[in-house]
């Protein structure tokens, strides 16, 4: 009887080697182990068997059943692996194709520079102020030192509708507008970002339309090296660290003393390019010292209270920072340009 | 401006400093050098030749074969095609060799068989522009006085070799119209002085009073008028070294008169008229304004007609002059002028501005008036000017000056210390470089302890403050040197307000899911004005239109989003998702400021999503363009708020439009073009949707509010309703939500079916409801009661049945 589980289980080990499926191992199983397998009729003939000798026996057909049960299981854990790995085999796909697109626009690139500028800003406490387009003549240019008849409204040939109103020129008469709020009380530290208007025929350097953004500063004692430093300090987080400005003496009838401010070159760092015109700098803002007759006009002491105010504008900065070469595009909504500025 | 380089050296010592290094130190000082010209552009080696014989040549009959001097062994040969060369004549001879401006070499040549030898230079040649060319000399060679000095450089002659400084003066800075002016500006930048002209002027025994008579009616546009005469003059050509200066400025020679006129205005900036005494038709000057309707001929022979808010010089009856603007033609010096009279007034600026606004009609003269001129000059650029028609015209100069003269002349002094600059500034500029800085701007002050009282020179207009000595005080000390601070105040924190975040985090979301977005200008034509406005108002026009284009403000953004639309379609770019954030303009009435309302559009045509390689191809719809809205409205926190009402709207499809109500209140629409404004537009199937977004960002919203995430079972009910055709989904969607109550936690439609398993003008609408208690896990039973009722009252209200 040793001898015929010995064989059996010799018998079986090979079948189970055999057995490429699982179909296969499950017949082995039955074959050997099942009721009516030949171990069960070993089981079964352990009647004739002396007791000394039935421990024994029994012993040994545990034994050979258990270590035909192991080789099942481990291979029927490698079928079913292979089961899974063929499936899967089956499964694969060309990961080179193209994904499902999903759709994405993006701001118009005015937008972006204006959003870019108005969180510099506001990261150095300003808030944003805005107004109407239609503006009061009062509003645009008187409350700005520029009464009727100065030679400097000749600057700004604007689009009246009566004598008294028009599209604004600039975005100063929110700068007006918010002192004349603030009832001659500081601070003022606001950034105006908004549409203009001007009598221009467009061409690629020139809109009816076009975009400002200004900023203004009313408090005691506000200097005019505020203005410097604030202004370096926007410089330096929007166009580069390692950029500088420079002031250059200016007119603008609403500042006095009034500058305008160039940027080192951010392409050629200051060395002369194609973009600074071989000068290394870039002009990009007006500024000054907020003049008496405006702030007094809002409501402000100007012995007491000294201001600094600059304006630039979004379209420039965004053709330097990006190469655009018309002025046009902006406005065009051209699909093939706005998709340009999609990604950070 | 044109400033000459060698022109200002008259007035102050350059020595040491170039023309480009000047420019740099004028630019860096306040007034911008735009260009720094070199004159000759390259030009080399012209001489001055005598022209010994000219014969026709042989072989062509516009040419010439000359024989010239030019200062070097034996004549030479030279063929010249301008009309006006003569034998006798000093010219301008480019050598064999020589160069021309655009780098033109000069070389041996044969022209028609007869050798050249050179060319003689008409001044255009030698890098003159036309139209600064004396008319004599404007189609042919130029002709130099005959004391030309044969083979002197003719360049040098003719200051080609000058370098002039372009200015780009702001309108602060009129002092800068004038030599004299710019002189006094580089005085102070190079801390030199300033040399004026000296005037030699000698009066014979008569009386400018016998002459003539001025009377002022208009004071307050003429506060001073003063006029000498200067009789026996001999009209000719001013001297080369006075044209030559004039033609750099860019203003074209005529007479010595003339010039003279001319020379002084850009040297005083004093404008000043030469009228010829015997053609005035009177002995009188009477300055007044004009009368409506009266006319004047002014020197360009064009006839003007004058109202009462233009000044006019008279001989008493008639219009003589537009004062400060031009001349007229009754009364210009000509080429038999013996007697000049010459007015050097002051004129203000209003009523020049309106004359030169009016016709169309600026020039050197009228631009100085407007930006202001100093007074305290008038006098002395007249007797210059007398003294140099002395001079150069052989005149002599009648006794005395006629002058009316209302002028209040004021000093103006500032007062200012230096702590004030200081603290201006930021800076720590010291009592002693101030009073440098003001010395070298030759402003007249005393200093005490630390207080500057300044009296500033009439020259400067543009100095009445505080404010204007620091600016010059800065711009003198540079502001290279100025600190660089941050603002030492109070901080605040900055910050978005609600509606501009609100409305960053919509732009955000529309581009998220697929917009882009656009900027339209607000300007548009009569018609494109009011098309699919929400809300319609008088258009309000401009009053001075470039175009009729861009003559009106828009009152919806939904026509130029087209037109961009359109655009882009126009250009192969079929599929168009565009939005812009942007204000409409509604009149109010014609003295107040109109309603500025913020709007939001969009336009959207063509394909929405394709992913074809697996089959999925989406054209925009209605319901894109709603899903789009309704997850906008989501965003707001307003999804249960809004309503969608069929609408039937202008330019929009009748039948596939809908009002958009927050609240019940119309608030925008969402719809499909009209097949005729879309073919109007070359556009295809396209939708648009204008909101208030004001409406929406201003609307309150409760916070965000955790509620409990459920831990028990829902259950899921189907059912399909069939109703009549004109029952719309979201009135039955609305009658369940009510009958359902607090169980039913959700309603969704999933099928909508019409066709031929329905009877005729019925359809059906599934719907799947989903019953949740937060509470516990709801039974059959519970949830069967209340979906019972649901289903009454859809039939009860609607008529539904339900589909087997």
């Amino acid at each position: 009887m040793k001898e015929r589980l010995q064989q059996l289980q010799q018998e079986a080990l090979e079948k189970i080697e055999q057995a490429n499926d699982l179909k296969a191992l499950s017949d082995v199983r039955v074959a050997y182990l099942g009721k009516k397998g030949p171990i069960t009729e070993v089981l079964r003939g352990m009647g004739s068997l002396s007791p000394e000798e039935r421990p024994i026996m029994g012993a040994l057909v545990n034994e050979v059943r258990e270590a035909i049960q192991m080789a099942l299981e481990a291979k029927q854990v490698k079928l079913e692996q292979e089961e899974v790995e063929k499936k899967l085999a089956k499964e694969a796909i060309d990961v080179t194709l193209p994904g499902r697109p999903i759709r994405r626009g993006n701001h118009h690139p005015l937008t972006r520079v204006i959003e870019e500028i108005e969180d510099l800003f506001i990261g150095m406490g300003y808030t944003i102020a805005e107004g109407p387009e239609v503006e009061k003549d009062y509003y645009n240019f008187e409350a700005l030192n520029l009464p009727k008849g100065h030679p400097a409204r000749d600057m700004q040939d604007s689009f009246y509708i009566t004598e008294e109103i028009l599209l604004r020129t600039h975005t100063s008469p929110v700068q007006a507008r918010t002192m004349e709020k603030h009832q001659g009380r500081g601070p003022v530290k606001i950034i105006c970002p908004g549409k203009v208007y001007r009598r221009d025929n467009d061409d690629a350097t020139h809109s009816h339309q076009f975009t400002q953004i200004e900023g203004l500063v009313v408090d005691e004692n506000v200097r005019m090296s505020d203005l410097k430093g604030t202004l370096r300090e926007f410089a330096r987080k929007m166009f580069g660290e390692d950029r500088d400005i420079r002031f250059r003496p200016s007119f603008f009838p609403f500042t006095e003393p009034s500058v305008e401010v160039d940027v080192s070159c951010f392409n050629c760092g200051g060395h002369g390019c194609n973009v600074c015109k071989g000068t290394g700098w870039i002009e990009i803002l007006g500024a000054g010292m907020v003049h008496p007759n405006v702030l007094e006009m809002a409501g402000f002491d100007s012995k007491k209270y000294t201001g600094f105010a600059f304006g630039m504008g979004p379209e420039r900065i965004a053709m330097l920072k990006y190469g655009i070469d018309d002025i046009r595009h902006f406005y065009q909504n051209d699909l093939r340009f706005l998709q340009q500025f999609d990604r950070v | 401006m044109f400033v000459s380089y060698k022109w200002l050296q008259e007035y102050v010592d350059l020595t040491g400093i170039t023309a480009k290094e000047l420019a740099d130190r004028i630019t860096k000082s306040g007034i911008e050098v735009e260009s720094v010209e070199v004159l000759s552009k390259g030009a080399k080696d012209v001489v001055i030749g005598h022209v010994l014989e000219r014969e026709q040549h042989p072989n062509a009959d516009k040419l010439s074969k000359c024989l010239v001097d030019i200062g070097e062994g034996e004549p030479v040969q030279i063929i010249c095609g301008a009309p006006n060369v003569a034998k006798g004549q000093k010219v301008a001879v480019a050598k064999v060799g020589a160069v021309l401006p655009g780098n033109l070499k000069i070389k041996r040549a044969k022209l028609r068989g007869e050798e050249s030898n050179g060319m003689i230079c008409s001044l255009q040649e030698l890098g003159v522009e036309s139209k600064v060319v004396p008319k004599p000399y404007a189609d042919g060679i130029f002709v130099f006085p005959s004391d030309a000095p044969v083979g002197a450089d003719a360049l040098e002659l003719l200051n080609l070799d000058d370098e002039v400084l372009e200015l780009g003066l702001t309108p602060n800075r009129a002092d800068c119209l004038s030599m004299i002016g710019v002189a006094y500006e580089v005085a102070a930048i190079l801390g030199r002085s300033v040399k004026l002209p000296a005037i030699e002027l000698h009066e014979n025994s008569e009386s400018v009073h016998d002459y003539i008579s001025v009377r002022v009616d208009a004071p307050e546009d003429n506060p001073l008028y003063a006029g000498r005469i200067v009789k026996n003059v001999k009209i000719g050509p001013s001297p080369l070294w006075m044209q030559t200066r004039l033609m750099a400025a860019g203003i074209r020679p005529h007479n010595n008169v003339v010039d003279i006129t001319n020379y002084i205005l850009l040297e005083y900036g004093q404008p000043l008229h030469a009228f010829d005494y015997d053609r005035l038709g009177s002995n009188e000057i009477v300055v007044r304004r004009a009368k409506n309707g009266e006319t004047i001929v002014t020197l360009d022979d064009t006839k003007r007609t004058l109202t009462e808010d233009h000044l006019v010089i008279t001989n008493g009856s008639e219009p003589v002059a537009l004062a400060g603007v031009m001349g007229g033609a009754n009364s210009e010096v000509q080429d038999d002028t013996t007697t000049v009279f010459i007015e050097s007034a002051y004129f203000t600026s209003p009523v020049i501005r309106q004359a030169v606004k009016d016709h169309g009609l600026r020039s050197e003269a009228s631009t100085r008036f407007e930006k202001g001129i100093d007074p305290a000059r008038t006098k002395e650029a007249l007797d210059r000017a007398a003294a140099l028609m002395a001079e150069y015209a052989g005149g002599e100069v009648v006794g005395g000056v006629v002058e009316v003269n209302t002028l209040q002349p004021k000093d103006v002094v500032v007062t200012i210390t230096l702590d004030r600059i200081n603290n201006v500034l930021g800076t720590a500029i010291t009592k002693e470089e101030v009073a440098n800085i003001l010395t070298n701007l030759q402003f007249m002050f005393i200093e005490d302890n630390g207080t500057f009282t300044i009296t500033v020179p009439s020259r400067r207009r543009d100095i009445a403050i505080e404010e204007d000595i620091i600016e010059e005080v800065a711009r003198l000390y540079g502001y290279d040197n100025l600190p660089a601070t941050l603002p030492v105040g109070e901080a605040n924190p900055g910050k978005l307000t609600p509606y501009q975040a609100k409305r960053r985090h919509v732009r955000r979301y529309l581009e998220d899911v697929g917009l882009f977005q656009a900027i339209t200008y607000s300007l548009t034509n009569e018609e494109k004005a009011t098309m699919f406005a929400l809300e319609t108002a008088e258009p309000i026009r401009l009053a001075l239109p470039m175009s009729e284009e861009r003559s009106v403000l828009r009152q919806s953004l939904v026509p130029h989003l087209l037109e961009a639309a359109s655009y882009n379609r126009a250009r192969q770019v079929e599929n168009v998702a565009l939005y812009e954030i942007g204000s409409v303009y509604l009149a109010t009435n014609e003295h107040e400021l109109p309603n500025e309302k913020e709007r939001l559009a969009g336009v959207l045509t063509g394909v929405w999503h394709a992913h074809v390689w697996q089959g999925e191809k989406k054209a925009v719809d209605f319901y894109v363009a709603k899903g789009i809205l309704d997850g906008l409205f989501a965003l707001l926190g307003l999804e249960n708020r809004i309503e969608y009402k069929q609408a039937k709207r202008e330019h929009l499809h009748p039948g596939r439009t809908a009002d958009i109500l927050l609240d019940g209140k119309t608030i925008g629409f969402v719809g499909q073009l009209h097949p005729i404004v879309q073919k109007e537009f070359d556009l295809k199937e396209t939708y648009v949707f204008e909101l208030d977004i004001e409406a929406l960002l201003k609307a309150e919203v409760d916070d965000i509010r955790y509620t409990a995430i459920p831990r028990f079972p829902s259950i899921t009910r189907d059912i399909a309703l069939v109703v009549d055709e004109h029952i719309v989904a979201g009135d039955l969607e609305q009658a369940i939500i009510k009958a359902g109550g607090e169980l039913l936690k959700d309603v969704s439609i999933f099928d909508v079916y019409k066709g031929d398993r329905l009877p005729e003008g019925k359809k059906s609408i599934a719907f799947s409801l989903r019953y949740y208690d937060p509470e516990r896990t709801l039974t059959d039973e519970e949830v069967t009661a209340v979906h019972e009722q649901v289903i009454k009252a859809v039939e009860q209200q609607f008529g539904a049945t339900l589909r087997g």
